[in-house]
């Protein structure tokens, strides 16, 4: 599916002592790609870019960068290059000889006149004209983020390898910065591998995200592949969020949760499951929403607690016979207004809407 | 990072140099020490061995077992006084001394001391002790006494003053970065419950900086309990210590084998005091984080 | 606006006590260099630059400072390039015996000096290194190694990981790296180590007593001397080595104190 792959990964392996980081993977990454690995910490998201990056050794398999085999190549012989979490610059040198410290050494020297204008335009790339003289010591959060990013694009890298680089900024200007993000992506047209564990980061900026749990890949695709159909319980509820809730299918895509109450779904998938099967599902909080009593699709709720949420609500719900509450985001408009803790609703939801996974041992 | 197949060229490359020049130059050289404290001697050569008789002569000749309690009681006087001397100053300094600056200047002025000619600092005491010397000339002058003492040099005492001048910095060091480590906020919060000034120390400050008076005291004990130059300058016929009695094996006397098995006792002492003071270090961490 | 205890008021009192213990008998060393007189006793006779020009007359000990300052250069010169490399490698590395290599290197500033010396003189004395100058700059130069490889790898600590990693994937070779990286980042730990070790092997005794031949180091020459007697030279050359100390000891501390932080 990925025509021209930049880098690959081939049943590539980690181990730290008998702690197993990352499990025989494969993976493709196309060329102008901007891929996002996704997870909570220690999912190995963070090994699998140090492997990529040289920082690690693999303990299995094989990675080819552009065609070659760098597995046994040291950092400083593959064409990627890093922007660091803490941004790592190195304090004794200015901003100007921090980004073209990549040009200066033997395997990059340029002549100086040229690195000069290389380093003024990469220092105009990200908006820091004016602060070549500087030291990184002088520089604010988000002004130090550019200058490690200008740094790790001035050579010219077939890939750029991004760890957590705005975790370390506020929320304002992290949401400034991911823009920046998007904008530079897009001029250098180069392939961006990035890791985070911001799901809204990672679905803003990807093209394609791989969502990784325990060192193991979960599920790869495209933000709407995964909005849309996720493959499992634990990639449903990690982008987008979702209930899940035990049933019991009943046949054509009919299933009884506890306590009785039935819901259908009309995905694909559901007519797969035999009744007497064990099946999760999947309910996205914004596909929830207040109706009357009917045949299709309801459930029969107790209003546990409110929260206002600007122009929705996040309302608690426990359905009738259910042991664990559900989420629900519902558009203010829709809820009357003395809607209260206590109070008894019935929410629908689109069958088409209705995940179904089979049932996972734990979650 | 570990050693790896990929990882050792890198290190070997690094680290060759400087194991081959320790172990040569470092291990050997005491190793061999211990050794000859085995080895035999017949006037005047001595030959590889493997007996105990020197240590036999050391445990039973009362001259050498006499001058090593001294040595001992000696260097735990030096280590008691220097300690008396040395926490009040590191106290006053960490928290009686308010302003930064003033704070490191005193520091600063308690450690340069501490590297100036050790030889010259405990000479400074021969010219002040003896009888034609600063102290005697300045009683004379004012009148205090008649004639000049002969009780300030040559004896124990003086030995334990000229090695107490040279230990009190070793001894604020320690001190002083230990007590300056501790957090304002625990000494705050004793306050807070009621407690006041001298039982917050005796309760709060002083156990948390145990930490510095055994490091201190090692360094200290260890160090003037291997002394020779105060012997030679300032203590009398009876100031004879353990180092005096190796520079004789090695020097006139020519017992060699002697004199290794002695300096062994020395380094295995040493080396029992490093390891108990280490373990009291570790077992009494605390983590002030 | 402080108000201090009777008991916080005694420790004042005997800490301005210690300082002044201190300093005291190198102010009477200073005082009686500048003494006429050849007892240092009180009252004072005036003032003379006699010893001074004595002392630099004195073709022996001019030759002993001489010597000193040879053997402190050479020995700092080895204990250096030794102690960057073994701290280098010591931070970067894990391996077995790790602990116990750190531990022996630092064992001879502990030991008394006079054991470290009985034992490289029995080993000299084994491979036939005769007594001379050039044992005591190996004997000092290891000796001395812990100051050098302590003060580095404390530094060296303090360096983030990822510079290291950094440079390497801007492509350079670790060489490169060392050039670039780390030496800028202990150069203030070297500075000050090699000063404290100048400093330290200027003054050596005890393994220097054991090591020397025929050419002696300036402590030792005063030693000897002392042996036989008190000449107020002595007090001259002391205040000299006083006054040198002090300069080397302020500027080695200044060095040690990092201006960049990482």
């Amino acid at each position: 599916m990925t025509s021209n792959p930049i880098v690959t990964l081939a049943g590539v392996a980690k181990r730290y002592g008998a702690f197993l980081a990352l499990q025989e993977t494969d993976l493709a990454i196309a060329e102008g790609e901007f891929v996002t690995l996704l997870g909570p910490s220690g999912c190995g998201k963070t090994t699998t870019l140090r492997l990529i990056g040289g920082f690690e050794q693999a303990s299995a398999g094989r990675i080819a960068i552009a065609g070659q085999d760098v597995t046994d190549s040291p950092p400083y012989r593959r064409p990627v290059n890093t922007v660091f979490q803490d941004y790592a610059l190195f304090p004794h040198m200015s901003v100007a000889e921090n980004i073209g410290y990549g040009l200066s050494v033997k395997s990059g020297r340029v002549a100086k006149a040229e690195r000069d204008r290389r380093v003024a335009d990469a220092l105009a790339m990200v908006g820091l004209e004016g602060k070549a003289g500087m030291r990184p010591g002088a520089l604010s959060g988000g002004q130090r983020q550019r200058v490690a990013m200008a740094r790790a694009i001035v050579r010219r890298p077939r890939v750029l390898l991004l760890d957590e680089p705005l975790s370390a900024l506020d929320v304002k200007l992290r949401e400034g910065m991911q823009v920046e993000l998007k904008r530079l992506h897009r001029e250098l047209g180069i392939t961006f591998l990035m890791v985070t564990h911001d799901q809204n980061e990672a679905l803003a900026l990807s093209d394609r995200i791989v969502v990784m749990r325990e060192g193991r890949i979960a599920q790869v695709g495209s933000p709407t592949d995964l909005y849309d159909r996720p493959a499992s319980p634990y990639v449903a509820d990690f982008i987008g969020g979702a209930n899940l809730a035990d049933a019991e299918a009943l046949g054509g895509g009919a299933f009884r949760l506890a306590g009785g109450q039935v819901l259908h779904s009309r995905r694909g998938e559901a007519a797969r499951f035999a009744a007497g099967r064990h099946a999760s599902l999947g309910l996205r909080a914004e596909h929830l929403h207040v109706t009357a009593a009917g045949p299709e699709n309801t459930l029969a709720c107790t209003v546990m607690e409110r929260l206002f949420h600007g122009d929705r609500l996040r309302v608690e719900l426990m359905p009738e016979g259910v042991a664990r509450p559900i989420f629900a985001e519902l558009p203010r408009t829709t809820v009357p207004a003395e809607l209260a803790p206590g109070d008894r609703v019935t929410i629908g939801i689109d069958p088409a809407d209705v995940l179904v996974f089979e049932a996972e041992g734990g979650r | 990072m570990n050693l790896t197949r990929r990882t050792f060229p890198g290190f070997a490359a690094l680290f060759s140099l400087p194991l081959f020049w320790v172990l040569l130059l470092m291990v050997v050289p005491y190793a061999i020490m211990i050794s000859v404290g085995f080895w035999s001697r017949q006037f005047p050569l001595f030959y590889p061995d493997f007996q105990f008789g020197n240590y036999a002569q050391i445990a039973a000749d009362p001259q050498y077992t006499t001058v090593i309690l001294r040595t001992l009681k000696i260097a735990a006087s030096v280590t008691l006084c220097s300690l008396l001397l040395g926490y009040p100053l590191a106290y006053f300094l960490v928290f009686t001394v308010r302003s930064r600056a003033l704070r490191n200047l005193l520091y600063m002025s308690v450690i340069v001391p501490l590297w100036v000619s050790y030889l010259l600092r405990a000479y400074t005491w021969k010219i002040i002790l003896g009888t034609d010397g600063a102290l005697n000339s300045l009683l004379v002058s004012t009148g205090i006494v008649s004639a000049p003492l002969d009780i300030f040099l040559y004896n124990q005492t003086a030995m334990v003053v000229t090695l107490v001048y040279i230990f009190v910095p070793f001894m604020v060091m320690p001190l002083f970065a230990v007590l300056d480590n501790i957090p304002r906020r625990l000494i705050e919060a004793s306050e807070d419950l009621g407690v006041g000034p001298f039982m917050t120390f005796w309760k709060v400050i002083f156990p948390l900086s145990l930490g510095g008076v055994v490091a201190g005291a090692t360094m200290t004990f260890c160090l003037s309990f291997g002394d020779f130059v105060a012997p030679v300058l300032v203590g009398g016929p009876d100031g004879t210590m353990v180092a005096n009695l190796l520079q004789t094996q090695f020097g006139a006397a020519l017992n060699w084998p002697l004199g290794s098995a002695l300096a062994t006792l020395v380094l295995a002492l040493v080396l029992i005091l490093l390891q108990l003071s280490s373990r009291l270090d570790r077992a009494g961490r605390v983590d002030l984080s | 606006m402080l108000r201090l205890r009777w008991w916080q008021k005694g420790m004042v009192g005997v800490s301005l006590g210690v300082l002044a213990f201190l300093y005291l008998p190198i102010v009477i060393l200073v005082m009686f260099s500048f003494n006429d007189s050849k007892v240092t006793s009180f009252p004072l006779a005036g003032f003379t630059l006699h010893w001074y020009e004595a002392f630099l007359a004195n073709g022996q000990m001019l030759r002993a400072l001489a010597n000193s300052l040879w053997v402190a250069l050479f020995a700092t010169a080895l204990s250096v390039v030794i102690g960057v490399t073994a701290a280098l490698a010591l931070d970067r590395y894990d391996f077995p015996g790790k602990r116990l290599f750190q531990n022996v290197i630092l064992l001879p500033l502990s030991l008394p000096g006079i054991v470290t010396g009985i034992a490289m003189l029995n080993f000299y004395k084994q491979i036939g290194i005769p007594q001379s100058l050039t044992a005591v700059v190996i004997g000092h130069a290891t000796a001395l190694l812990g100051v050098v490889v302590s003060q580095v790898m404390a530094r060296l600590a303090k360096i983030n990981r990822r510079q290291f990693e950094a440079s390497a994937d801007l492509g350079a070779t670790p060489f490169e790296t060392f050039r670039n990286v780390t030496l800028p980042g202990i150069r203030s730990a070297i500075l000050g180590s090699a000063l404290l070790c100048f400093t330290l092997s200027f003054d050596e005794i005890p393994v220097t007593y054991f090591l020397t031949g025929r050419e002696v180091t300036l402590p030792i020459y005063i030693y000897s001397t002392l042996r036989r007697g008190i000449t107020p030279e002595i007090n001259a050359i002391g205040t000299v080595i006083v006054a040198v100390s002090f300069v080397l000891i302020v500027l080695s501390v200044t060095l040690l104190r990092d201006r960049d932080q990482s």
